[in-house]
């Protein structure tokens, strides 16, 4: 059974555009990276899943439940760090986490601390105190303190610091192995690669492709470098090959197709270098964003 | 209804709630200390007031007052108790939802597993016990401070009740609307303005009813509804216009929880 399902979920604010015919299932027990540039509509997905928002048309399910009819009795099994974080701001940090704790059944107060120390966090001082990361922190032992099977992260790491980012991932990491099932919005894609199984990319409202992070790196595209004396950028100028790029004598491109034809080329020539590569994450996303 | 969420409510209006109740009783203590002393000029002050503009002493509620009776004055002193509490009734129905969303933490509360109609109970209920508060200072200051200046003059009880009792509605009159409107526009950025706007609208609404003989206004206002001098004079409420603030205040709920069950909240773009 997918533990979130998305079906055609369409969200307009009055003719803004937030999200378009998203469809896509995310399984128990993985780590689901949702990727893409600010204003593609990552965060309303998100808010759809939680009901803050409700969609134009289209519908979700979670835990296999209609997510707006069963809303209240599925949050009790979500936990939610949003992109922004703001809370009451003259609490203080412990009495926000025990207001946080209250709204669930079981005794969170053993986990609070855990995740708290773990986190560093100063319990006594007031949230109007805090720096942003500080108060990014106060998210995530908010979101954990009640053990939900189901994360929502949505761009988690900023504000935190490289190893505070590195404690959270191994956190993140823990719950997974545990069978809590991540669903992590981000637009650096070094992390969601780090973490995540299967990642969608999101453009402008629309759903461009869902795939293993594996499959996404390995089928698709090879980045090649050709360096040889007298080169001429016009040489690759094969069908498959992008992004060509030309200077000093070397040829950088990426190519899609088979890699033979590429090879004979290169074979063709006197080179000085040659390298051919997998393309990082970032490469192939830059790639879908042109 | 939640009492987590009752509780949380109720500790953020405490300190509002605190302030209003002084203000209202210190109001209320210095207009009516200051009653014996009218009322010893009494002849002399209706005099003056008989040489008024009609215009002025109908802003101020004093046309066909005897300030020289108990009731006469602490009638025309209610009237400003009324709008104060217009002003913090109207208050918490403005920053009851709003506050949430402009302080973005909307996103904390709707995350947890609670219904929205659970959370806007616990809310108004909150809002409304803070209300009550106020309410009972009014209750006690207006009756201790009476019988401390009243000196050696006497009031009947039973107007005295009503108007007391008539409070609790008029409070809700603000708070309903207040609320209703907030859920209306997409943003308040400031309750204040909002607050002050309706609570003096609302006066303002009354005494150009009363200046222009206009009748279609009085049936919005509940400063109509709830007229000091109206019942005072005949020891009785005005019924029908009674029961169209009622109507007005469950309309507004009804229609607040209707629409904040629906709306989306607005997160930062």
């Amino acid at each position: 059974m997918s533990v979130i399902e998305a079906n055609h979920l369409t969200k307009y604010y009055g003719k803004a555009r937030g999200i378009i015919d998203v469809s896509f299932q995310v399984e128990e027990g993985e780590i689901f990276g949702f990727i893409g540039p600010n204003g593609a509509g990552k965060s309303t997905t998100i808010r759809l899943f939680l009901s803050l928002i409700y969609p134009t048309s289209g519908s979700a399910t979670i835990f296999g439940k209609d997510c707006i009819k069963y809303g209240p009795e599925l949050r009790r099994d979500i936990g939610y760090l949003p992109s922004d974080v703001f809370y009451y701001e003259r609490m203080k940090v412990i009495d926000l986490l025990k207001y946080s704790a209250s709204f669930y059944d079981r005794d969170c107060t053993q986990r609070m601390y855990e995740l708290a120390e773990l986190m560093e966090l100063e319990l006594h001082r007031r949230i109007e105190d805090l720096s942003y990361g500080n108060k990014k922190k106060v998210g995530i032992v908010q979101g954990l303190l009640h053990q939900p099977k189901l994360l929502f992260l949505d761009e988690p790491t900023a504000g935190l610091d490289p190893l505070m980012q590195r404690k959270f991932f191994q956190l993140i990491r823990e719950e997974n192995q545990r069978g809590v099932t991540v669903f992590f919005s981000s637009h650096i894609l070094g992390e969601v690669q780090r973490l995540c199984n299967r990642v969608g990319i999101i453009k402008e409202g629309r759903v461009i492709e869902i795939a293993d992070i594996r499959t996404l790196q390995q089928n698709n595209y090879k980045k090649v470098r050709v360096e040889a004396p007298g080169l001429d950028a016009a040489y690759f100028d094969l069908p498959g090959v992008t992004n060509l790029e030309f200077h000093n004598s070397t040829v950088r491109f990426f190519y899609k197709g088979d890699i033979n034809a590429v090879m004979r080329k290169i074979g063709e020539l006197t080179v000085s270098d040659v390298t051919i590569e997998e393309p990082t994450l970032e490469e192939i996303f830059m790639h879908y964003y042109e | 209804m939640r009492a987590n969420i009752f509780r949380h409510e109720f500790k953020m209006h405490l300190r509002s709630v605190i302030t209003w109740s002084v203000a209202v009783a210190a109001l209320i203590f210095v207009y009516v200390s200051l009653f014996s002393s009218f009322a010893e000029q009494a002849e002399l002050l209706n005099e003056m007031m008989a040489n008024f503009p009609k215009e002025l002493l109908t802003a101020f509620g004093l046309t066909g007052v005897d300030l020289s009776t108990v009731l006469g004055y602490y009638g025309f002193v209610f009237l400003f108790v009324q709008v104060c509490l217009a002003i913090q009734a109207a208050n918490y129905g403005f920053s009851l939802v709003s506050v949430e969303e402009r302080e973005w933490t909307a996103d904390f509360l709707l995350a947890k597993p609670v219904r929205r109609t659970q959370i806007l109970t616990s809310k108004l209920l909150a809002a409304l016990c803070g209300l009550i508060i106020t309410n009972a200072v009014v209750w006690i200051s207006s009756f201790g401070f009476i019988n401390l200046f009243k000196g050696d003059r006497t009031y009947q009880t039973k107007p005295l009740l009503l108007l007391l009792l008539s409070l609790v509605v008029f409070q809700l009159f603000f708070l309903g609307v207040g609320l209703v409107i907030s859920l209306l526009v997409r943003r308040i950025r400031s309750v204040t303005p909002y607050s002050m706007a309706l609570g003096f609208g609302m006066y303002v609404l009354s005494v150009f009813g009363d200046l222009l003989g206009e009748s279609v206004l009085e049936k919005i206002t509940p400063f109509k509804h709830f007229n000091p001098h109206y019942i005072i004079q005949h020891e009785a409420y005005d019924w029908p216009l009674v029961l169209v603030s009622v109507a007005v205040i469950l309309v507004s709920l009804v229609g607040s929880y209707v629409l904040y069950v629906r709306r989306d909240i607005p997160a930062i773009a």
